[in-house]
């Protein structure tokens, strides 16, 4: 849905483009053989050629550019099989060289597009302008002196993505659900653990404001340092309104690159960047132009996964899930395999139901993901088929599950250790009823007298009587009969 | 080329330049540009751009940890004394 703002002057609709910066899964960088593990000693990962040392040459990593070449894939994107590697020059601590090697001219990944999710259930389509490689900078650490910067180069070369979509985003709604939909393709591709929190995926927000009904775009300005959903949301919230202001007042917006800052929250022009922007990208002469095999692109082609929106489709046809049961189930690809374990064998939609109210409910409650599950989905499978040969009722069931999740034993050890068969035997179930008429004889007066609701009383109590064990079906059945 | 320019280009390459290098600056980057601009005599209709004169393939490696570990050399020429870190003036925004 376009998210529009009021003003005093008439309606403003929000236009948006995304660049998202994701670094590849590779185990060494883009151009040299350190490692890209999170979370090292300082400067300990850093080979002489991310030192940006006079001399050192940069020798293209083939994991990155198949990774580049699978997430274009993902991304109904064309593969560019003729590429070129740029330098581009500016100045910055983190940055030893002096310009950091990315694709300006001639990206290895063209046109692309995808679908994003809306809240209402609605999907909408997002351009993706085009995928180059680059590399990350190093990482400034400001807050170990009072004077100084420290610089970490751990991160510097590690391999990024930078994926660019067309300014087709009306809203912050519309920004996070993009992000989120590029977040889990790259997860299901395995090309990005897309982790914000550590960096792993950064956001630059391009907004403008337009009167409704202009097709125009109108000037931009460029936020960087987003570096979570709430802050994409935040910065757009505070950007839109800055410049709804600037507009309403008959102003012109300045088309400069601004700082989010989440503690003051708000978005300020960056000093360094207002010298204009002036890269002087040229090819650089270190590395020549990378040309892809047809054959190889085929080849990674028909490897790539099942992708969340195919997936999603697939277990609305196939299982006869509805589109909201389905989308939650695909939001990453360990859930979807876990849902599809159970589904084995069992209804689909049972295994649905108990996979996103009980299992992903009580896994919330424990503040636990997925992979410390304390039940296995051959386990929760085991506790269905229980269910589904009437061994337990569905009642009992969630007391199980219960004990599941506290102890990871198998349903079936439970429901033996503690007696919690199910009891279908018409003899019993008729003692206990005729137990509970005897003991109710005013109740029983009652109902024969018209009060018919009073059956569910009847139930009830039987089903007391057998601490939750009997077979509800046989238990109405019965006192059908003899009431 | 005028003294705006080379003004201009020097402080993208952080140079510090006084006026009569700027000056000189400015006549001999004048006379580079003219130099290369009799490539512009040359018909280039229809001739692919050219963005290496090597005729060979780009060689890539395999996706191996071979290198790092060499924090000692990394550091070396560090402006300040500190054996995690680049030290440098603060840069924050």
């Amino acid at each position: 849905m376009a998210e529009t703002l009021q003003g005093d002057t008439g309606e403003w609709e929000i236009v948006i483009g995304l660049e998202i910066h994701a670094q590849i899964i590779a185990l060494s960088k883009l151009f040299s053989g350190a490692s890209t593990e999170f979370g090292a000693q300082p400067n300990t990962q850093v080979s002489l050629v991310d030192a940006g040392m006079p001399g050192m040459l940069p020798v293209l990593n083939e994991v990155c550019v198949e990774q580049a070449v699978r997430t274009g894939l993902g991304l109904n994107a064309k593969i560019n099989e003729h590429s070129i590697f740029d330098r581009k020059n500016y100045f910055y601590p983190d940055l030893p060289t002096g310009y950091q090697i990315s694709q300006f001219s001639d990206p290895i990944v063209g046109e692309g597009i995808i679908e994003i999710d809306m809240e209402d259930g609605t999907t909408k389509e997002i351009r993706i302008t085009r995928l180059h490689l680059e590399q990350d900078a190093g990482k400034s650490i400001h807050d170990m002196h009072p004077s100084k910067s420290y610089i970490d180069l751990n991160r510097s070369g590690c391999a990024l993505m930078e994926i660019v979509s067309e300014p087709d985003i009306r809203g912050a709604d519309e920004a996070c659900a993009y992000i989120s939909k590029i977040r889990m393709i790259l997860r299901y591709l395995g090309t990005c653990d897309g982790n914000m929190d550590q960096g792993s995926m950064r956001a630059d927000v391009n907004v403008s404001l337009r009167r409704k009904g202009v097709t125009e775009l109108g000037t931009r300005t460029e936020i960087k340092n987003v570096n979570s959903l709430k802050a994409v949301q935040q910065a757009i919230a505070y950007e839109s309104r800055r410049q709804l202001e600037v507009l309403e007042e008959g102003g012109e917006i300045k088309q400069e690159t601004r700082l989010w800052d989440s503690d003051k929250m708000e978005t300020r022009a960056m000093r360094s960047k207002e010298e204009a922007h002036d890269y002087r990208y040229f090819p650089d002469p270190d590395l020549l132009p990378l040309n892809l095999e047809s054959a190889w692109v085929k080849e990674i082609k028909e490897t790539l996964p099942e992708l969340p929106d195919q997936k999603k489709k697939r277990f609305v046809k196939e299982f006869g899930l509805s589109l909201y049961d389905s989308s939650i189930l695909i939001t990453d690809r360990a859930r979807a395999d876990y849902f599809e374990t159970v589904a084995t064998g069992h209804d689909p939609k049972i295994a649905a139901n108990w996979v996103i109210n009980e299992l992903l409910g009580a896994l919330n409650k424990q503040d636990l993901d997925l992979t410390q599950t304390p039940v296995s989905a051959q386990q929760l499978a085991g506790l269905l088929a229980l269910i589904q040969d009437n061994t337990i009722s569905g009642k009992i069931a969630k007391d199980v599950f219960a004990e599941m999740m506290d102890t990871s034993k198998d349903a079936s050890t439970i429901v033996e250790d503690k007696g919690l068969k199910q009891v279908t035997d018409t003899g019993t179930i008729e003692a206990l009823v005729d137990e509970v008429i005897a003991e109710n004889p005013d109740n029983l007066a009652a109902y024969k007298s018209g009060k018919d609701r009073l059956f569910g009383f009847f139930v009830g109590q039987v089903m007391k009587k057998s601490q939750g064990k009997a077979n509800p079906a046989v238990v109405n059945e019965v006192l059908k009969e003899k009431l | 080329m005028d003294q705006q320019t080379v003004a201009r280009v020097a402080a993208l390459a952080r140079l510090d330049l006084h006026d009569a290098q700027k000056k000189m600056l400015e006549t001999q980057l004048t006379d580079i540009i003219g130099f290369v601009e009799q490539l512009s005599e040359i018909n280039t209709d229809n001739i692919t751009p050219l963005s290496s004169v090597v005729d060979s393939e780009l060689p890539l490696r395999k996706d191996e940890v071979t290198d790092g570990q060499k924090k000692e050399d990394v550091l070396a020429n560090n402006p300040e004394e500190n054996e995690d870190f680049y030290v440098v003036t603060k840069i924050i925004e």
